[in-house]
């Protein structure tokens, strides 16, 4: 996707030398190979610091929020339903926003590549095409970028912006097979002792950094639920208990509004796949509401909606 | 006169494994895709091949959670409300494969916990009950930059023993007293001849020469602090940063914590929490106000403390030591090395 780069600067030193924004929020080359730092430039002359490649899997929707000024903003599939969702919440206003949509054919996972090289010192990262490069001290290794996708892109449906103003190439194609909830499966198929079992070990490295929360576009509360002190709702320790509460709150506060951007896992310094928690409740709002999150600014998310002729005899 | 041993590298593993009966031995294990530091006793398998260890040992010495107090709420109880000191293990412990650069973090660190005013008991007592068997870095990360702050790759602050991984042996050198008493307890090995003390002198040499200091810090000690403070380059600095508490958990050398009560029926626990200045919650005042309200104001303070808060209070040297782990693992990729650099350069 590096070819996406010199579009961007194009676009944001237009956008930002017209007036039509006041700030281009984009992405910079990291420092290191395969991580990328997100940017915001104001001066139309420092277009040349953006760039784009397929490391950059923070999602720049949590980059808005709050923000009162016009903002121009790169968005790939998932960042553009997280920016529907936003505008939905009340989070943002779609006339503060140019959309620069990018048609996305998937984040790397930086985890699987160094996997890959026997966890190897990767020195250097070179994007060509479909395919990349890693340089070691001692190795050189040409992948396959399809091998090595971050597991929500692997099954990503929605790969082209659901919301944008202008688009920066052809549409890409979807997932389509009918096995993106397989992992879940395997979860659901489990007797709940080893369901608790598997999450129970799933997190035992959690270091209670909170990273998959702060990369998260959803995290926006002002004072987040394990914040506040009166009353403290989650002990702050790393008491698997308390742990265990953290995500699973965290999970249930994002029923019927993750769009499995894969930031959470991505932002996660110990290789959680935390997404086992947010996907199993993106496939039960499917399956009940048939809703999938930020496909379309007409609809409100299921569960902050209120009908007097709601099925469900409980709520009426 | 120095003493220096050399074992095989399976002769190395017996030993420590004979170190077990004296000490709780932590050393670097293999635990899916990072190393770790892993207690021996629990079954756990040394592996002496890594760069460096995913999180640091701090916690070997400095637990995230620590019960520090008990006490009781039950009126019935003679001793309700009275705080007592939670059991604590102070016994001998030993990390044996830590780097330099970690080394050295103990002892930045310890200026905090152990000062002629101030001791924290809980603290001291681990530190010193530990024993740090360092294993210099024959391939140090282009992440690593202990050079630039005043360490090395063979950096022997901090241990008491230094390790040489010279292919298919280790030679140790015998740095404290208490190194000593710990190689008397290991088996096997055998005196070192010069001609592998000359071998692992030139090794050493040629990684240290190899690792320039390239991040510049000898600026920041006359640097006005008014002046860095109000730099121009904080919101840039700052924009990516999700304030997450990746980078301070994974440092050496973040020491803050938090003191937390839990009650459970009618006992309570006083727990000290590693904190992190990444967090809305480490500066709220009680009264709602928030000193530190704001993303950017965290992230300036992280590296004002770092760079010199702690340089000009204890004219030490920065508080960092060059490990890399913030730099590698920072999911938005905020590298201190550049930080550094512009508060070097203002």
């Amino acid at each position: 996707m590096l070819h996406y780069t010199e579009k961007i600067r194009e676009i944001a030193g237009r956008l930002l030398k017209q007036g039509v924004v006041d700030v281009f929020i984009g992405y910079r080359k990291g420092s290191v190979p395969m991580m990328n730092n997100p940017l915001l430039i104001r001066d139309p002359g420092s277009t040349d610091l953006l760039y784009w490649d397929s490391n950059c899997a923070l999602n720049l929707c949590n980059y808005l929020t709050g923000r009162k000024d016009r903002i121009g903003i790169v968005a790939t599939g998932c960042v553009s339903r997280n920016i529907v969702t936003h505008i939905v919440e009340n989070q943002i206003s779609r006339s503060q926003l140019y959309v620069v949509g990018i048609p996305c054919t998937g984040m790397i996972s930086h985890r699987a590549v160094i996997r890959a090289v026997g966890g190897r010192e990767i020195i250097e990262f070179e994007e060509q095409g479909e395919r990349f490069l890693v340089r070691g001290r001692d190795f050189e290794e040409i992948f396959e970028k399809n091998d090595f996708l971050q597991s929500n892109c692997a099954v990503c449906r929605y790969p082209n912006p659901v919301l944008y103003d202008e688009m920066l190439g052809e549409r890409v194609p979807g997932y389509e097979g009918d096995d993106v909830y397989r992992d879940v499966e395997k979860v659901e198929q489990m007797s709940s002792e080893d369901r608790r079992g598997f999450f129970s070990r799933m997190i035992s490295r959690c270091i209670r950094c909170y990273a998959c929360r702060d990369a998260c576009p959803l995290c926006y509360c002002p004072t987040c639920f394990v914040d506040e002190s009166r009353p403290q709702w989650v002990g702050k320790s790393i008491d698997p208990v308390d742990t265990m509460t953290f995500h699973l709150l965290r999970a249930f506060h994002c029923a019927g509004r993750c769009t499995d951007c894969g930031a959470c896992e991505r932002a996660c310094p110990m290789g959680i796949p935390v997404r086992q928690f947010t996907k199993k409740l993106n496939k039960d709002v499917q399956e009940l509401f048939s809703w999938e999150a930020g496909l379309g600014l007409e609809q409100r998310p299921p569960l902050d909606v209120y009908r007097q002729d709601d099925y469900d005899g409980f709520i009426r | 006169m120095t003493a220096y041993r050399v074992y095989s590298k399976e002769e190395w593993t017996s030993a420590v494994k004979a170190l077990e009966s004296h000490y709780q031995v932590f050393v670097p294990v293999k635990d899916g895709d990072f190393h770790l530091f892993g207690l021996l006793s629990e079954g756990k398998r040394p592996d002496f091949d890594f760069q460096n260890t995913h999180l640091s040992p701090k916690s070997i010495v400095y637990p995230q959670s620590e019960r520090m107090f008990e006490y009781s709420l039950d009126g019935e109880d003679p001793d309700a409300h009275m705080l007592k000191e939670a059991p604590k293990d102070f016994s001998p412990r030993a990390i044996v494969g830590i780097r330099p650069c970690d080394a050295l973090a103990f002892q930045r660190v310890r200026v905090n916990f152990d000062t002629p005013r101030y001791r924290d008991p809980w603290w001291v007592s681990r530190f010193e009950s530990t024993t740090f068997v360092g294993l210099g870095c024959n391939a140090p990360e282009a992440t690593c930059f202990c050079t630039s702050v005043g360490g090395g790759p063979f950096s022997e602050a901090g241990l008491d023993v230094l390790l040489y991984d010279l292919g298919d042996r280790f030679l140790a050198k015998v740095l404290t007293s208490k190194g000593d008493g710990l190689l008397k307890k290991a088996l096997g090995g055998m005196e070192a001849d010069g001609t592998l003390v000359r071998q692992a002198e030139s090794l050493a040499l040629k990684v240290t020469e190899a690792m320039p200091a390239v991040v510049p810090v000898d600026g920041l000690k006359d640097k006005s602090v008014l002046e860095l403070f109000e730099a121009p380059f904080w919101e840039d600095v700052a924009f990516g940063c999700i304030n997450c508490g990746t980078c301070t958990y994974l440092c050496p050398t973040c020491w803050c914590f938090d003191i937390q009560d839990e009650v459970l029926g009618k006992s309570g626990d006083r727990i000290r929490n590693w904190d992190s200045c990444m967090f809305p919650l480490f500066t709220l005042h009680g009264s709602g106000h928030n000193p530190r309200g704001g993303k950017v104001a965290r992230v300036r303070q992280r590296f004002m403390h770092k760079l010199k808060y702690y340089l000009d209070k204890y004219n030490e040297g920065v508080q960092c030591s060059g490990c890399g782990r913030c730099v590698r693992s920072c999911p938005a990729n905020i590298d201190i090395r550049q930080v550094a650099e512009l508060m070097n350069s203002l």
